[in-house]
């Protein structure tokens, strides 16, 4: 199980968890065989996972752009799902997953980096096995969760980035940004961040915070749209987007009751949680749309339900039903506000919010799953103080904020100087998908 | 002869057709078009950026009648066009001063 073992580890060894929770800590104390059920359910899972990105990322964004970038979206999800999955082989998986070196309690270079001695999947064996399941449905699951990290950055940059810096971008990003990060949170005793106490289920962090970060750094570096905010830039097929957040909304039960990595009681949770705080989230934003615009928006209940998906993704393993309805109520009318006013006032062309929704979402939900993760309010953690483990948050919260947006600056700036981030003028007016892929998304009539 | 040009709204083709079917007219001709008048557009908000919409599609419909026709077309036009709403649409009568149907080569009224 995720929780137990790369958050809660050092909390377990307090015995803290054995009180609130004997089934868990029994569970994780010893797994020496492959579960045929948790196996089962995993398989499933990964496969729902990748269902997020293509199809589900890729038309909740597709949607959103005008009509001659369609395919560009389209084009981007799907080469970072094929570009990932081949440098997951070829180092991905091992920088990120590689307990090379590590210790519990020891802060040492491989706190915050795996070693290379499982690159290109080093003995990974048929019989291979993680806890209860086989490695190499592992090795997929967490495949998956590094396809989708770079895969929500790109609507920050839509409709203006050079398909070649988009693939240097993704690769740079990946290696430099995202594996370190999903090493220290995520690999076990001796992992920065786990060490810590942070608790981060299933990748609030890790893969919202994170993205949405990169995301702002990297709108403010290409620059905005031309003639953004005055020529409009309607959403060219609000269906898709719907269809898209549905499938996300589907996709994310595999990405928080996953990330048990077991068919148990904590995937059953995280997945009503899930739920709950998706659903609060998709009302708190159209309740707040409706009083303040006076009209309740098919864009905005959408929009919601993905703040609430994402906040809840920290919270998954750890917050009871009442804290997760909470939560979501807290990041829709959040976001809805950061979407809709803060990047308008602000003047910065995040063109389909990135860091409105998943950053902003990211953090409120890594904040507050400190708290709710308290049995005083409802939560299943091993936390001894509700307001302690709001701090221990907030740090996991700063580390991952500075880290993601310092060398996505980095990554962006060389990209630039070298190879250039943006199309040129007359492209983007003609739109990527013609100027890059010589492809139209509509030929009607 | 007289040359009615109605602009309408969209959704009232079929009942407009139909009452100028009823008053013996047999013939008509209707573009997607857009435009402006009273009405003005509307606006359209997306994750609180505002845009306004100027030009609205409508339907034109061109039709050709006969001199005593033409009062009993405009009244069934109004009547089938109207929803009392900003935005209804407008009709333009002028004078026609030839027609001619290319398959037979009859002229003016026997030509409509």
């Amino acid at each position: 199980m995720r929780f137990d073992a790369k958050f809660a580890r050092p909390a377990l060894a307090l015995a803290a968890l054995a009180g609130t929770s004997p089934a868990w800590a029994q569970a994780a104390a010893a797994p020496t065989h492959i579960d045929s059920g948790d196996t089962a359910w995993m398989l499933t899972a990964t496969a729902f996972v990748l269902l997020m990105t293509i199809p589900g990322l890729a038309l909740f964004y597709g949607g959103m752009v005008r009509a001659k970038n369609l395919l560009s979206i389209l084009m981007q999800c799907f080469a970072i799902t094929a570009l990932v999955t081949v440098l997951w082989l070829l180092y991905g998986f091992s920088l990120a997953f590689s307990t090379e070196g590590m210790h519990a309690g020891t802060t040492n270079l491989h706190s915050f980096i795996g070693g290379l001695d499982r690159a290109l999947l080093a003995g990974l064996k048929p019989d291979s096995r993680y806890q209860t399941v086989p490695e190499s449905v592992f090795v997929m699951f967490q495949l998956t969760f590094a396809i989708i990290t770079p895969a929500l950055i790109i609507g920050a940059f839509a409709e203006r980035m050079k398909f070649s810096a988009l693939l240097w971008f993704s690769g740079l990003w990946l290696t430099i940004v995202y594996l370190p990060v999903a090493h220290m949170v995520w690999s076990g005793p001796g992992s920065f961040l786990g060490d810590l106490g942070v608790i981060d289920f299933a990748g609030g962090t890790v893969v919202h915070i994170n993205a949405g970060i990169a995301g702002l750094i990297a709108c403010l570096v290409i620059g905005k749209r031309r003639g953004y905010p005055n020529v409009p830039m309607p959403p060219h097929n609000l269906g898709y987007t719907v269809v898209g957040a549905s499938l996300l909304w589907l996709g994310w039960f595999g990405f928080n009751a996953g990330s048990a990595v077991a068919a148990n009681g904590s995937a059953g949770m995280a997945m009503l949680v899930t739920q709950i705080a998706t659903a609060a989230a998709a009302l708190g934003w159209l309740a707040a749309e409706w009083i303040v615009h006076g009209r309740p928006s098919v864009l905005g209940i959408v929009s919601g339900a993905v703040a609430g998906l994402v906040a809840v993704t920290p919270a998954a393993g750890t917050a009871g039903p009442g804290g997760a309805l909470v939560l979501g109520l807290i990041a829709g009318v959040i976001c809805f506000f950061s979407a809709t006013r803060l990047k308008h006032k602000l003047g910065y062309d995040d063109s389909l919010d990135v860091f409105g929704v998943h950053a902003i979402a990211g953090i409120v939900g890594a904040l507050l799953t400190g708290p709710l993760a308290s049995p005083k309010l409802g939560g299943f953690g091993a936390v001894e103080s509700a307001w302690g483990q709001l701090w221990i948050q907030a740090k996991g919260v700063g580390f991952t904020v500075i880290w993601s947006a310092v060398l996505s600056l980095v990554i962006l700036k060389l990209i630039d100087w070298t190879l250039g981030l943006r199309v040129d003028d007359e492209q983007e007016l003609i739109g990527l998908d013609i100027a890059l892929h010589e492809e139209k998304a509509y030929n009607l009539s | 002869m007289k040359w009615i040009t109605a602009i309408i709204k969209p959704f009232t083709l079929d009942d407009v057709r139909q009452a100028l079917t009823e008053v013996g007219v047999t013939g008509m001709t209707v573009t997607e078009v857009k435009g402006f008048g009273r009405q003005h557009g509307h606006t359209e908000l997306y994750r609180g950026a505002e845009y306004v919409v100027d030009f609205l599609p409508k339907l034109k419909l061109e039709v050709a009648v006969a001199d005593d026709q033409v009062d009993q077309a405009v009244e069934a036009i109004m009547g089938a066009a109207r929803t009392g709403k900003i935005g209804d649409g407008k009709i333009f009568v002028s004078e026609l001063e030839q027609a001619i149907r290319i398959r037979t080569q009859e002229v003016d009224v026997d030509a409509l």
